[in-house]
């Protein structure tokens, strides 16, 4: 799916209730593009757009997402396209791995088994390259990709009121 | 010729950090050890250093995403030494004790409805297509529901407390930046008598389980341990501050009531070629007689009593159970990790009655000095905060010992004790699988902290000849 098509699926209503939901580790790196972007998106004040910032998704995070009517989760990506990709997402059935840390196709999962929503969802993986030490600072082609991501975001949840 | 065989089993499902089993066999084909291993991320002792000491109870949070609340308070408590401050105020130490507290009830809450009771309500055997969370979410929505419904109360307790679920700021040197506005008490003491009441049911449903398989929990992965943790210095139960105390298999005291200062002189971290993570002992006792057990079992060994009257109540129960003697089982740790989840909403309701949490006397200051420790009862057990600051305000030197290190033994021993059991021939069954990952995951290990690894989850079981060629693989997750 190509980042023009993402953003036509994401554009929306005024009511919608949007939730922008970014993790990772600050304190790793590029592992931090995820909480970076919500720190910069918060200051975008999007009409109708909560912006969350987590190390992990966890299990509470199951509750906000059935709130919501369109979820974006974000996320640093460690391969793939640069400087992001964005896909559609579905309720994955099964956990991939810890449940000290979900996926987000499984919090989609819990959303739906607890709650009964469906939310459309988009996961927009934001390229990183360095992840393997303790340092604050994202890496200069890790910034560049967090400026196009940030920039297309914002557009992308501007409420388009036609 | 040798038939020495190896079974490596890497990483660990729904326990969190990058390790892998190995299970030797002799040439008879029984298991001759079992080992845990872990890949050690390097450099966070970097991190710190050259850090003013003020920076470091928030910098530490950048540890682990798991308890990174527990690595704010443990440093917070160093950095009160490093300001000369040996008392907080009571509204200090009491707003730390909530947010501790908070700490406790979510992770503890988190491993209980969502890691550990798949396995008790499912069955070890089950498919782990159904043995997980959605599984648990689909066939017992409502569980799943108060397991949410706990969590998010204690990460709320977390965020008024700290100023935030993630990298709170809240304890800083010599006490805190903030205490409860009297809104926020009455919303989360409003809520106490709901959470109370899962909690009991959350440790009926652990102590059932482990009466109902006593027979079983008794053989699988149960072993006699030393035991470590915190008390108060009458005995007492305590998750926040104390003594250091260790019991032995019989219950007897080895380690009486050490101030914490003085940790590194009655332990001892090993180092051993094959692991990343360390192996602490008792240093009186020596690598084979001192290495211990620390979290829920361990805490519930070492204390006298709780001072809160349903969680105590509940421990005098589980003590009975166990023969009055420590816990040699390690499924037990289901059933004591829920007694303190109730201990904790006890505390979190006696805090939210006490006036001093809305007080507005939060820092205190002292002599400077230049080295100091801080220790807690972290979710796993007992966490080590060591600091050496410089006369120019700058970490020198930092020594962490994280609870899933202390009970690197003790896991190892869980996996051995599994191995010999249910390995069969060098076929990697699907009951090896689960039977181990219930070994490891009774103790919540959180191998990304222990080691500073990003966690990463499949399941990898190798065998391997003496020479270390593969002759069996099995493989599980992502």
């Amino acid at each position: 799916m190509s980042t023009t098509t993402a953003q036509k699926s994401i554009r929306r209503s005024p009511n919608e209730r949007v939730l922008v939901l970014c993790w990772g580790n600050p304190g790793r790196r590029d592992d931090g593009i995820g909480p970076c972007l919500a720190d910069r998106l918060k200051a975008h004040h999007l009409e109708g757009v909560t912006v969350e910032s987590a190390y992990q998704l966890q299990i509470e995070h199951a509750n906000q997402v059935a709130e919501s009517d369109l979820v974006v989760f974000v996320d640093a990506a460690a391969s793939g396209p640069s400087p992001f990709i964005a896909r559609p997402l579905g309720p994955l059935g099964k956990p991939a791995f810890s449940t000290h840390a979900l996926e987000p196709g499984t919090v989609l999962a819990l959303a739906h088994e607890l709650y009964g929503a469906d939310p459309k969802a988009i996961l927009l993986g934001v390229r990183g390259y360095e992840f393997d030490e303790f340092d604050e600072h994202l890496s200069p082609r890790a910034e560049r990709n967090l400026d196009a991501a940030e920039h297309w975001l914002a557009a992308a949840l501007k409420s388009d009121p036609s | 010729m040798s038939t020495t065989r190896r079974v490596v089993i890497e990483p660990l499902t729904r326990v969190e950090g990058h390790g892998k089993v190995t299970i030797r066999l002799d040439a008879a084909g029984e298991v001759e050890n079992a080992r845990l291993h872990v890949v050690e991320f390097r450099g966070f002792e970097r991190f710190i250093q050259g850090r003013p000491y003020w920076e470091i109870p928030v910098a530490v949070q950048r540890l682990c995403g798991i308890c990174p609340v527990s690595h704010h308070l443990a440093a917070a408590k160093a950095m009160d030494g490093i300001v000369g401050v040996d008392e907080l105020t009571p509204t200090a130490e009491k707003i730390r004790r909530l947010m501790h507290y908070g700490q406790i009830f979510q992770s503890h809450a988190l491993h209980f409805f969502y890691l550990s009771s798949p396995d008790l309500l499912f069955g070890f055997d089950a498919d782990p297509a159904v043995r997980n969370v959605i599984g648990v979410a689909g066939a017992y929505p409502e569980l799943a529901r108060q397991g949410i419904l706990m969590r998010k109360y204690g990460q709320e307790i977390i965020e008024a407390t700290a100023g935030k679920r993630v990298h709170g700021t809240g304890a800083i040197p010599g006490g805190v930046n903030r205490s409860l506005t009297d809104t926020e008490r009455r919303r989360f003491a409003a809520e106490v008598p709901r959470q109370k009441q899962w909690a009991m049911e959350a440790v009926a449903i652990a102590r059932d389980y482990t009466l109902e398989n006593l027979a079983f929990a008794g053989e699988f992965a149960a072993f006699p341990s030393n035991h470590l943790g915190l008390v108060q210095a009458d005995g007492t139960f305590d998750l926040y501050d104390g003594v250091l105390r260790a019991v032995n298999a019989g219950g007897e005291k080895i380690l009486d009531d050490v101030d914490t200062s003085r940790y590194a002189d009655v332990l001892v971290e090993e180092v051993r070629s094959w692991s990343y993570m360390k192996f602490p002992f008792l240093r009186e006792f020596g690598p084979d007689r001192g290495w211990y057990r620390v979290g829920p079992l361990a805490r519930l060994a070492v204390c006298d009593r709780i001072g809160t009257p349903a969680a105590e109540a509940a421990r005098a129960d589980f003590s009975e159970a166990m023969g009055g003697l420590p816990g040699t089982m390690s499924l037990a740790y289901h059933w004591a990790r829920m007694i303190e989840t109730l201990s904790a909403i006890e505390e979190i309701e006696r805090l939210l009655d006490d006036p001093d949490i809305e007080g507005a006397d939060l820092v205190r200051r002292g002599q400077r000095r230049n080295r100091a420790v801080g220790v807690i009862e972290a979710p796993r057990g007992t966490l080590f905060h060591d600091y050496v600051v410089a006369d120019d305000d700058t970490v020198m030197r930092a020594n962490l010992i994280v609870s899933t290190t202390s009970n690197n033994e003790p896991m190892n021993r869980a996996v051995e004790s599994v191995a010999r059991k249910f390995l069969v021939g060098t076929e990697i069954t699907e009951g090896l699988l689960n039977h181990v990952e219930v070994a490891i995951r009774a103790y919540d290990p959180c191998l990304s902290c222990a080691t500073h690894a990003l966690g990463r989850m499949p399941l990898v079981v190798e065998v391997q000849d003496a020479a270390g060629n593969t002759v069996g693989e099995g493989r599980r997750g992502s």
